[in-house]
C-alpha cells in the first residue's frame, strides 16, 4: 500500500495536468540535480591503488571521492607535468548560471504548454549537451598537452584521459563516466522529446 | 633378443599394476583430504587474503608488542612499548622521549609480559591493550585504532610488576602486582630482616570508558609474598580478583629452595567492590608515592610526561573482609578463571596435581567462617571448603590455563612440555599433545574473557633448539598453533616470535580491521611545530637552536637546500608529511645526526635534533622508498663556522 501511496500525488496531478504536460515539467526540473550531484567521474587504478583515486566532476567544483583524492590526483599528475586541478574555472561560473535559466525555461515552456516548445527546449539541450561534453573534451586535451617541459617523466604520448570510457595511461587504468547527475540531465533531455510526441498523436487522434 | 623383450613386457607389466595400485591409493588419500584438510591448508591465507584473527603477542625482553596473523603465523608490526625503536624513532624523537619516562629518570628498555584486551560485559570489545612492564613496575595502553602505545603510566610501591596487566570484564581497571616484596615505603635496611618488613601491594587502576586514560585508583598493601599472576572474576564472580603467591615463606636467600618449602601457598582473593567501599569510607593511608603518567596525544603528535604524587593504600591486614587466602599447593604460577567465573585454577607448578577452587564454595567458606588461621591478619580458607576438584596426575610443571567456552581447559606444563586439554567439573584428561619445548603460557583468542573464540589455541615456548635452522648461540623462541575443535588437539603451525613470547591476546579480525587509522588529517594536526604547506616552511634562528619548519611530499622536501647554519647549533629539524595517502609514510636522516630516523605518517609532525661539529656541506635524504623518485628525495645543509656571517637562508628549487 505504501507503494501506491507514493503515486497518489502522482494521481492528483494528472487529474488536473496533460501527461505530457506532466512529462516537459519533470524534464525541465531533472537538471537541477546538477547542484547536489556529480555530473562526471574520472578514476585512476593501479596496483599501488587497488582503492582508485577518483574526481567528482560537479558543475561548481571538484571534489574527491575519499578525502586527499584531489591532492593525490595532483601528486600522480605532477610527475608527468600535469597541471594541478583547478579550484577556479569559468565553467564553474558558467555552467550553474545555464543549467539554471534551461530549467527555468523549461518550466515555463511545460506551463505555457505548447508542444513545439517542448522540441525547441530539447534541441537547445541537446546542443548545449554536445558543446559541453565537446568543452569537457577541451579542458582534458589542454590538460594532458599542455604539460611542464621540465617533468620527471617525459611521455611519448599524450597524457590525456578519456572523455567517456576506460584507457591505459602508464600505469593507471583511468575509467570516465558519466555520473549521477548527468544521467538524470541525460533523462531530463530524453522525457521532452516524448512529451512532444504524445502531445502530438493526441492531437491527431 | 628375446630375453631382454620379456624383461621389457613383465617390467611394463608390473609397472602398470603399480599406476593402478597407486590410483587406488590416490582415491583413497583425496577422499580422506577432503574430509579432513591437512594442517598446510589450515594455516594457508592465500596472498593477499587476510587472517582470521589479530594475535598480539608480549615481545618479552625486547620490550615490545608484537602483531601476528592467525592462522598464518605471519608478523605485521612490531609496536615500540617499553624499549626504544629506532625504526620508528620511537624514544628517540623528541615527540616520543616523555613515553619512557619514570620516575627514575628516562629508562631506554623493560621487559614486557601481559597483553589483555579492554572488554565490555565480559566480551572483548576491541578498544584497548593492555601491557606490563616487568623491571620498572608501568602498565601502558595501546590504541586498536592507531597500533600505536598512547599511555604508558608507571606503578609506584611496586616491584617486578608480574602480576598485570589483567582487566576487570567492564575495563573497570587494569591490574598490577609485586612480584619483588620490598620495603615500603623503600628505606635503608639490612635484608635479612625481610620477614616482617617487606611488603607488596596490588594495584587497580581506574581506567576511563571514553580515553582509555588510566589512574592508579588504590593500592592494597599485602604481607611480603610474590604476586606472581593474577585473574578477574567475571559472571557471578565479577567484583573478585584472583592472585596467586608464592614465597609464603618470606625467603629473602636461594629462594629456588626457600620458597619451595611450603606445602602450599596460598591464591588470594581480593573483593574488589570492598576495596571501593573502604575508599569511599576514607579507610585508606595516602603514601607519598612518586610516579610518572605518560600521554601520547595523537593530535598534538607528541608525549607528556606529569611526575604524579601520592596513592591511596588500603592495608589488608587491617580491613577484614578486604583479602582472603586460599591454600593451593606447591608455588602456584598461573591463576586462572573460566568462562563462567566458578572456578579458579591454580597451576601448583611444583605439584603433580592441578587444584581446582569454586567461588561458590568460597562464598559459603567465608560465610560459614571456615578457617583454617590467619596470616598477618588475613584469613586463610579451609582447602576442603574451597576446593571444587583435582586433576590428578595430568603432567608436570603446569603453569598456565585458557578455556575454549564449550567446557574445556586447556593447562601447559612446563617440565613434561606439553599442552593437556582437562574437562571441567570431571577433571578428567581428555587429551595431551607435545610443544616444542617448555611451553610457558597459552592462549586461546578471548581467552580471558566470558566468551573464548574456542578455534585456535597458541603455545608459547621458551626453548626451541633443534626446531629451526640454528643462528649461533642464541636461538629464536617460538609459538605454536593448534586446532582445537575436535576432541584430538592438532598442531598446525610453528613460527618463531621476537623475544621471549610470554602471553598474548588474540581477537578476531572482524571487530578491529575496519577502525584501523589510514592517515593522520593534516588539518587536525595541533604539533607546535607543524608546517601545513610549502608556503608556510621556514628556517627560524633563536641564539644557538636554528628550527627548521619542514615538509615532505613525494617526492622533496622544503626547503632542500638551507645555509646559515653554524657549527655548535642545534638543529631542530621540524618534519610534516603533507601527504593525505594512505601508506604514504616518509622518513628523513641526517648524516652525523646522533639519533635514529624519523619514519613520519601521513599528516604527522616529528622532530630530531642535529648538532653540526664540522664545517661543510651535509646531506639529508627521506629513508623510506616513497615513490619512483624517492631517490631524489634529498637536500643539503650549509654548515658554516661559529661567528662566520653566512645569512640564514632557504629554499626549494631555487625559490
Amino acid at each position: 500500500m505504501v507503494s501506491l501511496q507514493i503515486l497518489y500525488p502522482f494521481s492528483y496531478l494528472r487529474q488536473v495536468m496533460k501527461l505530457s504536460k506532466i512529462l516537459m515539467l519533470t524534464a525541465a526540473i531533472l537538471p537541477l540535480f546538477l547542484f547536489i550531484l556529480p555530473m562526471w567521474s574520472i578514476s585512476l587504478q593501479a596496483p599501488q591503488y587497488p582503492i582508485p583515486l577518483q574526481i567528482n566532476i560537479f558543475i561548481t567544483h571538484l571534489e574527491g571521492e575519499q578525502e586527499g583524492d584531489i591532492q593525490n590526483f595532483d601528486l600522480m599528475n605532477h610527475y608527468v607535468g600535469m597541471r594541478k586541478l583547478p579550484t577556479e574555472m569559468v565553467e564553474f561560473d558558467i555552467f550553474p548560471f545555464v543549467i539554471g535559466a534551461m530549467s527555468l525555461m523549461g518550466i515555463i515552456f511545460a506551463l505555457v504548454g505548447n508542444k513545439k516548445l517542448y522540441l525547441t527546449w530539447f534541441i537547445i539541450m541537446a546542443l548545449l549537451g554536445v558543446a559541453g561534453i565537446y568543452d569537457f573534451y577541451l579542458w582534458l586535451y589542454d590538460y594532458g598537452h599542455n604539460l611542464d617541459p621540465r617533468a620527471a617523466i617525459q611521455l611519448l604520448d599524450a597524457y590525456q584521459p578519456p572523455v567517456f570510457g576506460t584507457k591505459q595511461i602508464l600505469n593507471f587504468t583511468v575509467r570516465s563516466y558519466p555520473s549521477l547527475g548527468a544521467v538524470f540531465l541525460g533523462i531530463g533531455i530524453l522525457l521532452s522529446p516524448v512529451a512532444y510526441y504524445i502531445e502530438k498523436k493526441k492531437e491527431r487522434g | 633378443m628375446k630375453l631382454l623383450s620379456k624383461t621389457v613386457l613383465l617390467s611394463a607389466a608390473i609397472g602398470f599394476l603399480f599406476i593402478l595400485a597407486s590410483c587406488g591409493q590416490n582415491g583413497n588419500s583425496s577422499k580422506s583430504g577432503a574430509l579432513s584438510k591437512s594442517a598446510a591448508e589450515r594455516v594457508f591465507v592465500p596472498p593477499g587474503e587476510y587472517d582470521e584473527f589479530y594475535a598480539f603477542i608480549s615481545g618479552g625482553f625486547s620490550g615490545q608488542l608484537t602483531i601476528y596473523g592467525l592462522p598464518s603465523g605471519r608478523l605485521f608490526k612490531i609496536i615500540p612499548v617499553f624499549s626504544l625503536d629506532a625504526e620508528k624513532a620511537y624514544g628517540f624523537n623528541e615527540e616520543t622521549k616523555p613515553m619512557l619516562e619514570t620516575s627514575y629518570g628516562f629508562i631506554p628498555w623493560d621487559d614486557a609480559h601481559h597483553p589483555d584486551l579492554s572488554q565490555t560485559n565480559g566480551e572483548i570489545d576491541g578498544r584497548w591493550l593492555f601491557i606490563n612492564a616487568n623491571n620498572t613496575p608501568r602498565i601502558a595502553r595501546i590504541s586498536l585504532r592507531t597500533f600505536e602505545t598512547e599511555e604508558i603510566i608507571e606503578i609506584p610501591n611496586s616491584a617486578g610488576n608480574h602480576s598485570s596487566s589483567f582487566v576487570t570484564e567492564n575495563t573497570e581497571y587494569v591490574i598490577a602486582g609485586t612480584r619483588f616484596s620490598i620495603p615500603i615505603p623503600q628505606k635503608d635496611i639490612s635484608i635479612e630482616e625481610y620477614k616482617g618488613n617487606f611488603k607488596g601491594t596490588l594495584s587497580f587502576l581506574k581506567v576511563d570508558p571514553e580515553t582509555g586514560e588510566m589512574d592508579i585508583a588504590f593500592q592494597i598493601l599485602m604481607p611480603g609474598f610474590d604476586y606472581d599472576l593474577t585473574h578477574p572474576g567475571r559472571g557471578k564472580s565479577h567484583g573478585w580478583m584472583f592472585f596467586s603467591t608464592y614465597n609464603t615463606e618470606e625467603a629473602n636467600t636461594l629462594l629456588e629452595v626457600n620458597a619451595s618449602q611450603n606445602d602450599k601457598d596460598f591464591i588470594a582473593a581480593i573483593n574488589w567492590k570492598k576495596a571501593e567501599e573502604f575508599i569511599k569510607e576514607g579507610k585508606y593511608k595516602t603514601m607519598p608515592s612518586k610516579y610518572a603518567h605518560n600521554v601520547y596525544d595523537e593530535t598534538s603528535h607528541t608525549a607528556t610526561s606529569t611526575m604524579k604524587k601520592g596513592v591511596k593504600v588500603l592495608d589488608a591486614s587491617q580491613l577484614p573482609g578486604l583479602v582472603y587466602f586460599l591454600p593451593t599447593p606447591k608455588s602456584p604460577h598461573g591463576c586462572d578463571v573460566d568462562p563462567t567465573g566458578e572456578y579458579i585454577v591454580g597451576s601448583g607448578k611444583l605439584a603433580a596435581a592441578l587444584t581446582v577452587h569454586s567461588f561458590t564454595k568460597m562464598l559459603k567458606a567465608i560465610e560459614d567462617k571456615k578457617f583454617d588461621g590467619e596470616a598477618y591478619g588475613i584469613p586463610i580458607l579451609n582447602f576442603d571448603a574451597v576446593n571444587a576438584g583435582t586433576v590428578v596426575q595430568p603432567g608436570l610443571g603446569p603453569l598456565h590455563t585458557e578455556f575454549d567456552g564449550k567446557g574445556f581447559a586447556y593447562t601447559t606444563f612446563f617440565i613434561s612440555s606439553e599442552v593437556v586439554k582437562w574437562q571441567l567439573g570431571t577433571w578428567k584428561v581428555i587429551d595431551r599433545k607435545p610443544t616444542y619445548y617448555s611451553v610457558g603460557h597459552l592462549m586461546i583468542p578471548g581467552g580471558n574473557s566470558r566468551k573464548p573464540f574456542g578455534k585456535y589455541m597458541v603455545a608459547m615456548n621458551k626453548i626451541t633448539k633443534d626446531r629451526y635452522l640454528p643462528t649461533g648461540p642464541e636461538v629464536c623462541q617460538s609459538a605454536q598453533l593448534y586446532d582445537i575443535t575436535g576432541d584430538k588437539m592438532e598442531l598446525l603451525l610453528d613460527f618463531p616470535t621476537i623475544g621471549e613470547p610470554h602471553y598474548a591476546a588474540a581477537i578476531p579480525a572482524s571487530l578491529i580491521k575496519d577502525k584501523s587509522q589510514k592517515i593522520y588529517k593534516l588539518e587536525d594536526n595541533k604539533h607546535p611545530y607543524a608546517t601545513k604547506s610549502e608556503k608556510e616552511t621556514k628556517v627560524v634562528r633563536n641564539g644557538k637552536d636554528v628550527h627548521i619548519y619542514m615538509t615532505m611530499i613525494r617526492s622533496h622536501f622544503a626547503p632542500d637546500n638551507i645555509e646559515g647554519v653554524k657549527v655548535g647549533d642545534r638543529v631542530y629539524f621540524h618534519v610534516t608529511n603533507l601527504e593525505q595517502d594512505y601508506d604514504v609514510p616518509h622518513g628523513i636522516a641526517m648524516i652525523g645526526a646522533r639519533t635514529s630516523e624519523l619514519l613520519i605518517m601521513p599528516g604527522q609532525t616529528e622532530t630530531f635534533v642535529w648538532e653540526p661539529r664540522q664545517v661543510g656541506v651535509w646531506p639529508f635524504y627521506c629513508t623510506d622508498f616513497c615513490s619512483a623518485l624517492h631517490q631524489e628525495m634529498q637536500g643539503y645543509i650549509r654548515v658554516s663556522p661559529r661567528g662566520s656571517n653566512t645569512p640564514l637562508k632557504w629554499s626549494l628549487d631555487g625559490e
